[in-house]
């Protein structure tokens, strides 16, 4: 469920004339950007950005950018977006730095098929190549191979499953991660080309047959960058609402908050699952994800967040 | 009473070649009585007295008039099906046939358009029950597996901004791989990441300044029955492929998976391409394709295929 609070009924031009009225003058009153756009969901926001720039002849974004600044303007940058240009910037950020496997193996594994490829489109359009091919330059070895299969597949979105092929297929990835994963090959086509229901029933047989969840096992490797994705995607693939509370506790608890991860997460889960999340986050952890995010960030920043985690005014 | 030496001529010829005359297999056949029938068979090449005093039918001969006679049907069906249907139709039925058509996977592949492709895997998923990508991952063997899998999952861009640095460079890394003795290019990962990734339109820059870079052009240099060349050639020069692979099937001694190539060429490129293809056919082989199919082939199926050539004259 989402945690954002988005009123059913609203203006855009009201919210427009609002946030123009924010912008005015020396600084800006942030809490009157925090209190619209905090509280509008993506339809919205679309309608606000439209009216806004056909009020006013002035770039949206561009406004958004000088006027706010720091962990605070990123947050709302990405949150204006478009949910899959969003995406889709978030992915070319992360090609660009480094890369970043992480984002790029939780966004292609979160979605359903047919919203990935919305985000690939959008890709598209914004950058004028496609997400496979920047994703393919910027990388080498099983890493490419395995992050443009990911970005690649369009996985089968049905229910049917093939009990035998999951036993099967549990023990191929069992031998692979006993003898050291020097053949990444079998594990990444499973993990590349199965569908997510095959997979799941793959990962309970595995427990079932071999005692250690496939998670605990691919865990027991000593860190490598490409288990380590390896990893990401079994759990994205088949617990995302369980990934993501891990990524959230592991920000908010990591010396110097990663904010970068923390914007993510709520950004790209308040209009989708971030309730349960939450939920998850108070049972692991005995205290609210509100609470952490209060203690560990401050500000306009801080104001952002716990609105879009739903916090009442 | 007609003259037998004619008929038997014409029966011969109904019997031969691509498709079968169905209206000289009736208007000859079947006035024929008992005894006319048995004076055909002693006099047709097909029939060869058997030891337990009958003309036993040649064996080979049957077994292809089963092809023969169902080529019209083939046609109607695939012509008449959805085109996604029907790739995704011809994708797995290739993959049944093993290596030896591996090519049809590689062409539908690269001569779609990425909506017609998506579409194509869609429909194999309401087929099949599987991704195109996991059948393919499990039943390809070989270095062809990473090129077929990776073909079949690309969403290229399909814009026209093309970086042509990039392309000469890529180029350049082309012509390495094929000069390199000690691999076969098709295992070399960079070629797998340019032909799997990069736009239709890089890759053809791409093709052009290959020439100037390498001293041949990509056909000269790439292995003559190999999947990359298939592959390349799709890619920049679909035309030139496939009228060849039409004049393969019209050629009398081509082999079965071959001469499929007629019905499949021409039923899936009607509404795409098949213009440019004859002119390219024309210009190629000096003969119009209409005249060379009015000569190879029977019946049904050639009145179908000339009809649908004369199309939008």
């Amino acid at each position: 469920m989402a945690s954002l609070i988005a009123p059913e009924e609203f203006s855009a031009v009201a919210d427009a004339e609002a946030l123009k009225k924010a912008f005015h003058g020396w600084g800006t009153n942030e809490k009157g950007v925090i209190a619209i756009l905090g509280h509008r969901n993506a339809a919205q926001r679309k309608m606000i950005w439209k009216a806004y720039e056909e009020k006013y002849q002035e770039n949206f974004i561009k406004r958004l950018e000088s006027e706010l600044s720091g962990h605070f303007e990123k947050a709302v940058y990405r949150w204006v977006l478009d949910p899959a240009d969003r995406d889709a910037v978030l992915v070319n950020l992360a090609i660009k730095k480094v890369p970043d496997p992480r984002v790029i193996v939780e966004m292609s594994c979160v979605k359903a098929p047919e919203d990935l490829l919305i985000v690939k489109r959008a890709y598209q359009i914004r950058y004028k190549r496609s997400m496979e091919e920047d994703i393919a330059s910027h990388t080498s070895g099983d890493m490419r191979k395995f992050l443009v299969a990911l970005v690649g597949v369009h996985r089968y979105d049905g229910g049917e499953i093939d009990t035998k092929l999951a036993k099967s297929e549990a023990d191929i990835l069992n031998k692979a991660i006993k003898e050291n994963l020097l053949t990444h090959e079998e594990i990444i086509r499973i993990i590349t080309t199965r569908s997510k229901a095959q997979l799941m029933a793959t990962r309970n047989h595995y427990k079932d047959a071999h005692g250690i969840s496939l998670s605990k096992h691919l865990a027991e490797n000593p860190a490598n960058e490409f288990l380590s994705a390896l990893l990401t995607a079994i759990k994205c693939l088949t617990e995302p609402k369980r990934y993501y509370e891990k990524v959230l506790r592991t920000a908010i608890k990591q010396k110097g908050t990663d904010e970068d991860a923390l914007t993510r997460v709520i950004v790209t889960r308040a209009e989708v699952d971030l309730e349960e999340i939450k939920d998850l986050y108070y049972k692991r952890n005995s205290v609210t994800l509100e609470n952490a995010v209060a203690k560990e960030t401050s500000g306009h920043y801080k104001a952002f967040l716990l609105t879009l985690l739903g916090k009442q005014d | 009473m007609a003259n037998t030496e004619e008929q038997l001529e014409a029966l011969t010829s109904a019997f031969s070649g691509l498709g079968v005359d169905e209206k000289i297999l009736i208007s000859v056949l079947g006035k024929a009585n008992a005894d006319d029938r048995k004076s055909y068979r002693k006099g047709i090449q097909f029939f060869a007295e058997d030891d337990r005093s009958f003309e036993k039918w040649e064996d080979d001969h049957v077994q292809q008039l089963e092809r023969e006679f169902s080529r019209f049907k083939n046609a109607m069906v695939y012509w008449t099906m959805h085109p996604w249907e029907r790739d995704a139709r011809m994708a797995k039925n290739a993959l049944l046939k093993g290596a030896q058509s591996y090519n049809v996977i590689a062409e539908i592949a690269c001569t779609r358009s990425s909506e017609e492709l998506l579409g194509a895997r869609k429909a194999y998923h309401s087929l099949y029950d599987h991704s195109i990508e996991e059948d393919l991952a499990v039943n390809v063997s070989g270095p062809e597996c990473k090129l077929l899998v990776a073909l079949v999952s690309a969403y290229r861009y399909e814009g026209s901004k093309v970086n042509e640095e990039t392309a000469k460079s890529e180029a350049k890394i082309f012509c390495n791989a094929v000069k390199d003795a000690s691999k076969n290019p098709v295992e070399d990962e960079e070629v797998i990441r340019i032909l799997t990734t990069r736009s239709k339109l890089h890759i053809s820059t791409l093709y052009k300044h290959y020439k100037e870079i390498c001293g041949n052009s990509m056909d000269e240099d790439l292995d003559k029955e190999s999947l990359l060349k298939v592959t390349v050639q799709c890619l920049s020069t679909p035309e030139a492929y496939f009228s060849k692979a039409l004049d393969d099937a019209l050629n009398g001694e081509a082999e079965e998976h071959t001469k499929d190539a007629l019905t499949r060429v021409i039923v899936t490129q009607a509404d795409a391409n098949l213009q440019k293809i004859t002119e390219e056919y024309h210009h190629k082989y000096r003969v119009n394709i209409s005249d060379k199919i009015d000569e190879e082939v029977n019946g049904n199926y050639k009145d179908f295929l000339l009809t649908v050539l004369a199309r939008g004259r």
